[in-house]
């Protein structure tokens, strides 16, 4: 376990298994990890939500407080996205400023929940122009064991969809004791979910466990949903590692991605409240 | 009806490119790429000895890529220093620029790719990546490949080649999703694909192979400009 580097043998090996169709846990290779999905992590928070895919767990809260409107925005409430990578969760994480991953989980999570429109930003103004709520979505993972933008996408949807707005006491200030009654404006039917399809050899695969994912060459995650119960749109997309990606990649991950999202969809749909 | 581009261009007219070769003497290598009004430049420094030393890899050449915008080159004044987005976009840089290169050569060795945006309208780290693409060649590195760069949009339904500032803005109908996109120039290698915005899965291959048709157009402004200062120094 805290051996950091993948050997040749466990590489070579997880290789031929990819191209054979087969894993060391019994699963094909587009199939995701069984999830789970609780809710109230802190009391405190507006929303918060705790996923376990497998063995990966990540937490995600919700908080909420007055702000100003951004100048290109000043119809809007703010959104915010950000997480860390705690050295609690992983003995490859460690202490000190963000490493690139720890920058790149929270962006993606921004992109996929902002394109998506999910939140309805425009209902969350106070005072057109001057005050407006700000909504922050924290991040982070418990323990890693593979797949965490996946998995805290699933729990930054479940968070945000449980949230309450907090109340205002006389001086426009939020009042921590009273509990917000109202939700948090959602627009309807639009639950993004981020997929990231790993390549290892020519073999695609999602859903890694943390030795699969040490393994792959390359990745894309993609933030997609079901837009307004209408169409399936895709709101992000971001290729990562050194290795390319061919055309042909690009079209079966087209044609599988709906039918992945509408099966975790329905799986995440028994756990929302 | 189809999108009519606020600049006049047709859907997959990109804006005019410049590339220049050669703008920073000190440099082992350095370029400079335009789409219409972005300009980018790119300097490459080395192969030389990584330091520290634990940061070495034995086994190949390490690419390290700083992108970012000078503090005018934006309408709000850009901070100086790395942000996040710079972060990242240095990053997918990276990944866009290495499949081109043969590492191998230089064991224990930082390759170092310089960009920066002088004057920013839309599609900046597709203009710095064709800028480094170059400065790499000019500086010598082993490469498969030139790597070519151009961002896609999607406007309401329609598809558009080489997005600016305007219509990254748009917000009618399905409003506007951009899609950063880079390839080998001779191979069908991906090695960049960025999306934010709303696109139908079965239209994104239609906007890839958009960026296709682009990419034969980049090559030869890339390949002219090389082959110029080849012919100079003659």
């Amino acid at each position: 376990m805290s051996a950091m580097n993948l050997s040749n043998l466990t590489y070579n090996t997880l290789l031929k298994m990819f191209a054979a169709g087969k894993r060391f846990d019994g699963r094909k290779l587009l199939e995701q990890r069984d999830f789970t999905v609780e809710y109230d992590v802190s009391y405190k928070a507006e929303g918060s939500a705790r996923v376990k895919l497998g063995k990966t767990e990540v937490i995600v809260g919700v908080k909420m407080d007055v702000g100003t409107p951004y100048p290109d925005s000043m119809d809007k409430g703010n959104l915010m996205v950000s997480g860390d990578l705690l050295p609690l969760a992983s003995p490859r994480f460690e202490s000190g400023p963000p490493k690139f991953n720890a920058i790149e989980l929270p962006r993606l999570i921004d992109r996929m929940v902002r394109e998506s429109h999910m939140i309805d930003l425009n209902k969350l103004v106070i005072t057109e122009g001057e005050k407006v709520w700000t909504v922050m979505i924290d991040i982070y993972p418990i323990n890693d064991d593979g797949a965490l933008i996946d998995a805290a996408s699933i729990a930054a949807i479940a968070a945000l969809q449980q949230a309450r707005i907090p109340e205002l006491n006389k001086d426009g200030k939020v009042d921590h004791d009273k509990k917000g009654t109202k939700k948090l404006p959602l627009n309807e039917g639009i639950l993004p979910i981020s997929f990231t399809f790993y390549k290892l050899g020519d073999s695609l695969f999602i859903d890694p466990t943390r030795e699969e994912e040490e393994a792959a060459d390359g990745k894309i995650v993609l933030g997609i949903s079901h837009y307004k119960g209408k169409e399936h749109m895709i709101h992000s997309a971001q290729k990562g590692m050194d290795a390319h990606l061919s055309t042909e990649d690009i079209t079966e991950m087209m044609k599988t991605l709906p039918k992945l999202y509408d099966d975790t969809l329905k799986k995440l749909k028994k756990f929302l409240k | 009806m189809t999108f009519k581009r606020p600049d006049g261009r047709k859907l997959d007219e990109m804006r005019p490119m410049v590339a220049k070769i050669g703008v920073v003497p000190n440099a082992d290598g350095s370029a400079m790429f335009t789409f219409g009004k972005t300009v980018a430049i790119a300097a490459v420094y080395g192969p030389r000895l990584l330091h520290p030393q634990h940061m070495q890899d034995p086994k190949a050449a390490i690419l390290r890529v700083n992108y970012d915008l000078l503090s005018f080159s934006v309408a709000d004044r850009k901070k100086p220093g790395p942000s996040r987005r710079s972060q990242e976009i240095s990053k997918v840089t990276e990944w866009a620029l290495s499949p081109a290169l043969d590492l191998k050569e230089f064991p224990n060795t930082v390759i170092d790719v310089q960009i920066y945006i002088l004057q920013a309208n839309a599609s900046t780290r597709v203009a710095g990546i064709n800028a480094a693409s170059m400065a790499l060649a000019q500086a010598g590195i082993p490469m498969k490949d030139l790597v070519c760069a151009v961002s896609v949009g999607k406007m309401d339904k329609d598809l558009v080649l080489d997005v600016n500032d305007e219509e990254e803005h748009f917000e009618d109908g399905e409003g506007a999703t951009d899609m950063a996109t880079a390839r080998l120039a001779n191979s069908d290698k991906w090695t960049l694909l960025q999306l934010d915005g709303k696109i139908q899965p079965e239209l994104y291959p239609k906007a890839l192979s958009m960026a296709d048709k682009a990419f034969a157009k980049i090559y030869e402004v890339q390949k002219k400009a090389l082959k110029d200062v080849m012919e100079e120094e003659k």
